[in-house]
């Protein structure tokens, strides 16, 4: 592995070495000294052309443990929000000798240009781009789920997982469909049919618009956010609609079966996909999700960086 | 190839490394034993075993990856890693025994070193090994040795271990033998 820019790169035996080192990263994280001398000398720039708090902390925290340096490098601030391309800013990140760029876009495809395009040398991870994909938080999602449903298995052979709310403009969506079913897994997707995307039927999962007649068979709800900033168009009628058919409140879950979690990639719209009293309740792993997060990012830097590249 | 140790003489060795730790340390009260993985980590709970019977209590026995640390992973692909258990009574102060197949270059045993000083301070550490087959590039040595096995260069030493292989034996190949 060189860059990780889709799920689609990778084999199901990657899949789960990367989350079989996770579990070694946490358990390095755990100790009383939490900095690994692994990465040393090398410089990771975070290029975040798009908004973010838990992604671009979590890899930066990643790095830091793994002792790499790490240049901070956001849209606003910089010469991105002048206009700059992404051609000049990875010559000039090419210059300044980046190892690795682990990229935010709100174009698709944004990473794979950076990847193939000769302007830089280093790795390349996609932290999101657009409606694409979303590879570290899927890969983070699939260590929670197999900590908590897979009873030791090393994938999720048997598992039910739901995947709720706004598909059509959730690259966390297109990630987890590809890795949860890599790993074997039976995923459905939960919404209204305007929020499924096109060509959903092709894409192995299979498809719900019903919440209620299938939540007692899942052994993990991921809600999705709703994506207002991206809602051009009247997708569903109202929020109240909304949550009153595809939001999971305190009664729907009740209907979930036992040992079942609740996920949520964050950030949450409380009251609008997700009730407050679900979020904080035993069956939520919201939290728990953001440190895994870090265990598989520096699971994800070690694999990447800390071979010969050359 | 040609066998170096077949299975009799290495439970032999390991029996007498054991010995050789009960009285360099007067018994097994402050003992900790800790596997280099994945080899080591067998080798480590069968010297477990038999401290065990000799004095007929438990030594505190684990586990110690030292991958993180090693100074050669950017020249070469990057490896697995294996569990690091501590034992619950932890390490400080206590008398920790590495322990690990084979002894060649002493990078392995370095990078543990310095995987240990970030778990805690031992009161001393000591290392016992299989085989110790030369050739080392540090300043290290075992306290516990199997057997010396003096190798060149482009031979290669193979542990095999009953828990992994089927087979209890050490075996010396010629680069180029299959």
């Amino acid at each position: 592995m060189r860059h990780l820019l889709s799920i689609s790169d990778l084999s199901k035996d990657e899949a789960v070495l990367i989350l079989d080192t996770a579990i070694e990263m946490a358990r390095a994280s755990d100790g009383p000294m939490k900095k690994l001398p692994t990465l040393r000398g090398r410089t990771i720039v975070n290029l975040f052309a798009e908004d973010s708090t838990r992604t671009r902390i979590s890899f930066e925290a990643a790095a830091k443990r793994l002792s790499a340096d790490v240049i901070n490098f956001g849209a606003k601030g910089s010469s991105l929000s002048k206009g700059e391309s992404l051609k000049d800013t990875a010559l000039t990140l090419q210059a300044m000798g980046a190892d690795a760029v682990i990229i935010r876009h709100s174009a698709s495809g944004a990473p794979v240009r950076l990847a193939e395009s000769q302007w830089m040398t280093g790795s390349v991870i996609n932290a999101g781009d657009g409606t694409h994909e979303h590879p570290s938080q899927a890969l983070l999602d699939a260590f929670t789920i197999r900590k908590h449903c897979s009873r030791g298995g090393a994938d999720l052979t048997g598992l039910r997982v739901g995947i709720v709310g706004d598909i059509l403009h959730s690259r966390v969506a297109r990630s987890n469909v590809l890795l949860l079913s890599l790993l074997g897994a039976r995923v459905t997707l939960i919404a209204p049919p305007t929020l499924q995307p096109f060509g959903v039927e092709n894409w192995p999962v299979e498809l719900s618009y019903d919440f209620d007649s299938v939540i007692s068979d899942l052994d993990a709800v991921m809600m999705l956010r709703v994506q207002q900033e991206r809602m051009s168009d009247l997708f569903f009628p109202n929020a109240r609609e909304y949550s009153r058919y595809f939001g999971l409140n305190k009664d729907r879950m009740n209907m979930m079966k036992r040992d079942s979690i609740v996920m949520h990639p964050g950030p949450m719209n409380r009251g609008l996909e997700i009730t407050a009293d679900v979020a904080d309740s035993a069956r939520s792993v919201i939290v728990e999700q953001v440190s895994n997060g870090v265990s598989v990012r520096m699971a994800i830097l070690y694999l990447l960086l800390a071979g010969d590249n050359s | 190839m040609s066998v170096a140790l077949t299975g009799p003489e290495i439970s032999r060795a390991l029996t007498r490394i054991s010995h050789e730790i009960l009285e360099k340390n007067s018994g097994s009260a402050n003992i900790t034993l800790l596997g280099i993985p994945t080899r080591g980590a067998h080798l480590a709970s069968r010297i477990s075993t038999i401290i065990d019977s000799i004095e007929g209590s438990r030594v505190p026995t684990g586990t110690l990856d030292s991958t993180l640390h090693r100074d050669d992973l950017r020249m070469r692909a990057p490896r697995a890693l294996m569990p690091t258990v501590i034992p619950s009574e932890g390490i400080d102060g206590r008398d920790v025994i590495l322990i690990d197949d084979v002894l060649y270059s002493g990078r392995t045993i370095r990078a543990a070193l310095d995987a240990l000083g970030e778990i805690g301070r031992p009161k001393s550490v000591q290392l016992a090994i299989l085989v110790d087959r030369g050739h080392r590039e540090l300043p290290i040595r075992a306290d516990f040795v199997g057997k010396n096995l003096p190798t060149s260069a482009n031979q290669s030493v193979k542990v095999q271990l009953s828990e992994i292989d089927g087979i209890d034996e050490v075996v010396i190949t010629e680069s180029g033998d299959k």
